[in-house]
């Protein structure tokens, strides 16, 4: 299988505190990887390094064969390519859905006016909000400002969309349609992280889940292996508490 | 006399506003561009920096009316520069507006949730297409009441330039007063008239403030229910409840 991205050594300080160390894992093409763990474990971090909002202190991240790291590596145009969700959505204030999804096809890809709301109206369609193309995010509920923010990404058109716990911020009821939108992108064949403490999802719809643990990848594998049977003691414990929780929910 | 003077007092302060804001808007987004790696970069922007808040810190920290004579009379003495009246008070009111804007602006900026800046960075926008497109039109929005307050300011303020002689509406009342031999009442009406340009003044921002924001309510376009599968309708289809 083609690897998109693959993340070599990879390790991040602030300041004196090492927040990933030795990070190793890789996306291949066409896979839904789901990473796990406790909250302060990194699994945000190691996302924000991915797409370089973060700025990783050491270590390689190669994406299609090429070292991202480099000087000389387009970090734009690398960004293009990765979709990214945020948890607090950070849909642009100050325009509506429509533009929302249109503004970066037009000002970075150089898309004209009516390739961009094409573009976009598919993609709306895709996660049912093409009804709301007139409202601003402020008269949108979470969860259909988290929808548009998948459109939104999207409409980009990029190879490997990242989720950075994009259900975390959302009342109980809200959570539903966005997962469901993400499963029928997972289904669809695109490639996706996410970072989700949706364990039912993980369980579902990863192709590999990996389990970190105080900036370290402890164990990754096939949902089956992890949720079934995880062989280290950490992520029983960790899945132990998780299931307990949601038992009692 | 008046309303001539009005007019004078009037046609400083907005355009001196409006240049101020401008200046303000260029300054404040200088003054908080991220500082770069690129060694030289950083160099740049650090003595670019510091000049600017020399600007800053000399035309806040000076009244504006020891500004005009010194603009004025310096320009003409060092320079042998004759500014026109109204060109220099002009001059002066949009380079101290400028001063206090870029100080609003860059409060309006940093007031923006990182998130507005991580969302635009992470679709492939570099500083200046996300402060462009994302970032200042929110800025403007935000920092309009201050404007408001710049501008009513201005409008007040703009009669110190009397001091240079420009015809505003102190100094044409004060003409009136040598003409008629009485204080109490010319300065009654120019102060009416102070009160009836800065109130319209603050009505009309108020109405703008509500036009930027855009109607409370927002349309539905009625769309073809059978192509629109709603997740909800998936998660009937499937048997599942969400998580």
């Amino acid at each position: 299988m083609d690897k998109i991205i693959e993340v070599r050594h990879l390790s991040k300080w602030f300041g004196a505190n090492e927040i990933l160390s030795d990070i190793n894992f890789s996306v291949n093409k066409g896979e839904v990887v789901c990473i796990i763990g406790s909250s302060g474990s990194g699994k945000s971090t190691l996302l924000r390094c991915i797409n370089l909002l973060e700025k990783p202190t050491g270590g390689e991240i190669i994406y299609n064969g090429k070292s991202v790291l480099d000087n000389k590596h387009d970090v734009y145009a690398y960004r293009t390519k990765l979709g990214m969700v945020f948890q607090q959505f950070n849909l642009f204030n100050n325009h509506n859905v429509l533009s929302n999804c249109t503004i970066a096809q037009m000002k970075v890809l150089n898309r004209s006016k009516d390739e961009a709301e094409k573009t976009a109206m598919k993609f709306l369609k895709v996660v049912g909000m093409d009804q709301f193309i007139n409202a601003k995010p402020r008269q949108l509920s979470g969860g259909m400002k988290q929808r548009v923010a998948i459109a939104r990404a999207l409409s980009m058109e990029p190879d490997v969309l990242l989720f950075d716990e994009p259900t975390s911020a959302l009342d109980p009821e809200m959570v539903g349609e966005v997962l469901n939108v993400m499963k029928d992108l997972a289904k669809s064949g695109l490639t996706m992280l996410v970072v989700t403490h949706e364990m039912g999802f993980a369980r579902e719809v990863a192709d590999r889940v990996v389990f970190m643990d105080q900036g370290v990848i402890t164990e990754e594998g096939t949902p089956e292996e992890i949720f079934n049977n995880p062989k280290q003691e950490r992520t029983r414990e960790f899945l132990r508490r998780i299931l307990r929780d949601s038992k009692t929910e | 006399m008046f309303l001539r003077g009005a007019g004078v007092t009037l046609y400083i302060s907005i355009i001196g506003t409006i240049l101020g804001a401008i200046i303000g808007l260029i300054i404040g987004t200088i003054r908080t561009i991220p500082l770069s790696e690129n060694p030289v970069k950083r160099i740049l922007i650090k003595i670019v920096n510091i000049i600017l808040t020399v600007y800053v810190e000399v035309f806040r920290g000076t009244p504006m009316i020891v500004q005009a004579m010194v603009i004025y009379y310096g320009s003409l003495m060092l320079f042998n520069i004759n500014m026109d009246k109204m060109f220099a008070g002009i001059f002066i009111v949009s380079i101290n507006t400028g001063a206090y804007t870029s100080e609003i602006v860059r409060g309006g900026i940093i007031s923006i949730d990182r998130g507005q800046f991580e969302a635009a960075h992470a679709l492939g926008m570099n500083h200046v297409k996300t402060m462009l497109y994302v970032v200042l039109p929110q800025v403007v929005r935000n920092i309009l009441p201050a404007m408001g307050n710049e501008f009513v300011i201005n409008i007040k303020d703009s009669s110190v330039l009397n001091v240079i002689s420009v015809s505003e509406l102190f100094f044409q009342t004060s003409s009136i007063t040598g003409n008629v031999f009485r204080f109490f009442e010319p300065f009654l009406i120019a102060c009416i008239v102070y009160l009836i340009m800065t109130l319209t003044v603050t009505r009309i921002l108020r109405f703008i403030e509500k036009k930027m924001d855009g109607p409370e309510n927002f349309n539905v376009i009625p769309g073809n229910q059978m192509q629109v599968t709603r997740p909800e309708d998936i998660a009937k289809k499937t048997g599942q409840t969400g998580y």
